[in-house]
């Protein structure tokens, strides 16, 4: 592969990634949102396949394969399960910013990313760190969405943009933080996932919804 | 086998035992046999020489481990010892079945097993990797009750700090881009960290620090992610409760000390410090403004956990020797102080039904040992002497005007003298007044017993101090 056509698919893979965040941002019907995110784990595969194709390494190639498993594969299928578990189609009835504002605020949040990231960016000038403040723009769109939206799945949703954006970093700084750290941070997130699914059915089976608005129980 | 595995592998047995036999009468107090293994081999672990490594450089244990191996050894043995009888009690109130307490004490092993890795791990990803998983462990231990409010409290609680650990994972990436730029071999291996520290590039290593910082101190209980904790706290189980309060704060906040030596060497003590203040007085702002309201007993004792975590935290950002050595002994004091309390609220809960301060009156008369034990410890909570809790805050609030930081340790000190005032009168309403029924209850011998410890460490550290003193100077850098 050659340094320019290297570079073209890293710029295209890191759009995608972009383009889903403000997608699942600009979209209220929640099975949508769980396409797209799939679709961005597919994109966040491409990315890897890209570095481990520019690198020729093949720990890479095997943190692809575990990225498309995990976040194109399983966590898109444990998030539908729990939309289909819930009965009629859902949607994010009441966010807290409604979307033209969500997506003004995302416009803000990319130019905050890149004046944070400068420094990231300048410690090493490679093609690959060029394109982190994009990660961290994924990682702070996924806490807007965490906070700002009212729904068990849109909220698990957002957590994982979080993480796809940090995943994104660790791979586009260096080549991630080693393998050990890589799998025990994959099987965290899982157990996360997995843990939000329960307590969300949960909170389904004790509120009789997964509207996030009804739980205020707990205050002073 | 190195003793270094032992207080790692005992509770994963212990895990492993509940998973297979269930919960019957062999194995009722397998889960406190486990606790004083590990209390007992972190003894060991802290008399022998240190620091000592063990499988392949991933377990490192220095003076710092080994006195947060005793901490979660003691309060672990006072949470599991106290487990039989709060279960045996919740399943003859038809709360709880056998199926419950089972689950209850394998998942209590995996808490265990997941805070000794994270104060034993050589790595900071590794670190991070065990802190995330008491999130995920403990979920189920805050949601175990399957009410309304359990629920909740489960959601927010996962939901807050996933998120905010999220944050401290992004600041160990970017510290692990700064290692591997700075020219060293070091990775994130926290002592070759604070060796190569002074090479890493500050403005990367700044931002690292902040998300860090922020990271941990979510689970650590400190502002401005705090807002998880009253609900988890009051919601899960009296041994989670006390084991959540008091050593799993702490050890997050052993995450923070481990950053700070690496971020004092990199950008000078004044960044972290200034960090530190910040979080500390808006903790203890917020205890002392949210428990002049309180309603709810156990989540009084929550806001007060708020209010120690910041005042530890006071201590670290004051960072002479003096300063961290008392940091130090304050995690351990509010270890045991809080573990009693939380022990004891769990049992007027189950005598009353009601965790409502208004609802609960007369208790002295009515259950004098279990009253007794449970003011005591709210006394010792608010620093007064004999225990320990009172010669940490007096060692934080002398180093702190010694260190010229008198405004900030003034302003600390005031809030928590507001904080204090807070919590004896809602005590008193709750101890003082005509009993609602008849004298009953018997002494409750684990709560004296860890009264009697923390009384003790204020009286003579004798044996800890050696430890507590090269503990501090491991983290005190100069410069």
């Amino acid at each position: 592969m050659t340094e320019t056509v290297y570079v073209q698919l890293l710029d295209l893979t890191c759009g995608a990634l972009l383009l889903t965040a403000v997608l699942i941002l600009w979209r209220r019907d929640l099975s949508v949102i769980v396409r797209v995110f799939a679709l961005q784990g597919a994109a966040l595969t491409a990315l890897v396949a890209v570095l481990a194709a520019h690198e020729r390494s093949g720990e890479l190639w095997v943190i692809a394969a575990g990225v498309l498993a995990l976040r194109a594969g399983l966590l898109p299928y444990l998030l539908r399960r729990t939309l289909a578990a819930a009965g009629e189609p859902q949607r994010e009835a009441r966010p807290l910013v409604n979307v033209a504002a969500s997506l003004l605020a995302a416009a803000v949040l990319t130019f905050l990313a890149h004046a944070v990231s400068r420094p990231l960016v300048t410690l090493a000038p490679s093609p690959a760190a060029q394109a982190i403040p994009i990660a961290v723009t994924v990682v702070l769109i996924g806490f807007f969405v965490l906070v700002t939206r009212r729904h068990a799945v849109s909220q698990v949703v957002g957590f994982l943009l979080m993480d796809n954006g940090i995943t994104a970093l660790g791979l586009l700084t260096t080549t991630g933080v080693g393998l050990v750290v890589e799998v025990g941070v994959s099987l965290d997130v899982l157990l996360a996932v997995l843990v939000l699914q329960i307590l969300a059915v949960r909170i389904r089976e004790t509120f009789g919804d997964t509207d996030l608005d009804d739980l205020r129980e707990l205050r002073d | 086998m190195t003793i270094l595995l032992l207080p790692l592998l005992v509770p994963l047995l212990g895990a492993a035992g509940y998973a297979v036999f269930g919960w019957r009468r062999a194995t009722v107090w397998l889960g406190t046999a486990s606790a004083s293994v590990m209390l007992a081999s972190s003894i060991a672990i802290a008399a022998g020489d240190l620091p000592r490594t063990a499988s392949a450089g991933l377990v490192r244990v220095d003076a710092l481990s080994a006195f947060m191996l005793l901490v979660i050894g003691a309060v672990g043995l006072l949470a599991t010892a106290a487990s039989p009888a709060h279960l045996r009690t919740e399943i003859a109130a038809g709360r709880a079945s056998t199926r419950t307490a089972a689950r209850h004490s394998l998942l209590v092993q995996l808490f265990l097993a997941a805070m000794t890795l994270a104060v034993t791990a050589a790595d900071l990803g590794v670190l991070w990797v065990a802190i995330e998983a008491t999130t995920i462990v403990t979920a189920f231990l805050v949601g175990q009750r399957r009410t309304r409010a359990a629920v909740e409290a489960a959601w927010k609680y996962v939901v807050i700090c996933s998120a905010g650990i999220a944050l401290a994972l992004m600041g160990t990436i970017v510290l692990n881009h700064a290692s591997v730029h700075s020219g060293h071999e070091a990775g994130l291996d926290l002592a070759g960290l604070a060796a190569a520290a002074s090479g890493l590039d500050p403005a990367v290593t700044r931002i690292a620090v902040v998300l860090l910082l922020l990271g941990f101190g979510t689970k650590a209980g400190l502002a401005p992610l705090h807002a998880w904790l009253p609900d988890a706290h009051s919601q899960a189980p009296a041994p989670v409760s006390a084991l959540m309060s008091g050593v799993l704060l702490s050890v997050a906040f052993y995450a923070i000390l481990r950053v700070k030596v690496i971020a004092d060497v990199a950008l000078g003590t004044g960044f972290t410090r200034a960090v530190l203040v910040v979080m500390a007085l808006a903790s203890l702002a917020i205890a002392a403004s949210l428990l002049l309201g309180i309603r709810d007993y156990k989540r009084m004792l929550a806001y007060s956990s708020i209010e120690h975590l910041g005042l530890v935290a006071l201590g670290a950002a004051i960072g002479t020797p003096l300063a961290l050595a008392a940091a130090l002994l304050h995690v351990a004091g509010h270890g045991l102080a809080k573990g009693v309390l939380f022990l004891g609220s769990g049992r007027i809960l189950q005598a009353t039904g009601t965790s409502r301060i208004d609802g609960v009156r007369g208790l002295l008369a009515s259950r004098p040992a279990l009253a007794g034990s449970f003011g005591a410890g709210v006394l010792a909570l608010i620093g007064l002497p004999p225990f320990s809790l009172f010669a940490s805050e007096l060692g934080i609030a002398r180093a702190g005007f010694a260190a010229g930081m008198g405004w900030f340790t003034a302003a600390a000190f005031a809030l928590v003298l507001v904080i204090a005032a807070a919590l004896v009168t809602r005590t008193s309403r709750m101890l003082l007044g005509p009993p609602q029924e008849p004298a009953t209850g018997s002494v409750p011998m684990t709560l004296v017993a860890g009264l009697a410890v923390c009384a003790a460490l204020g009286v003579a550290i004798g044996p800890l101090s050696p430890l507590l003193h090269d503990a501090a100077s491991l983290l005190v850098v100069t410069r």
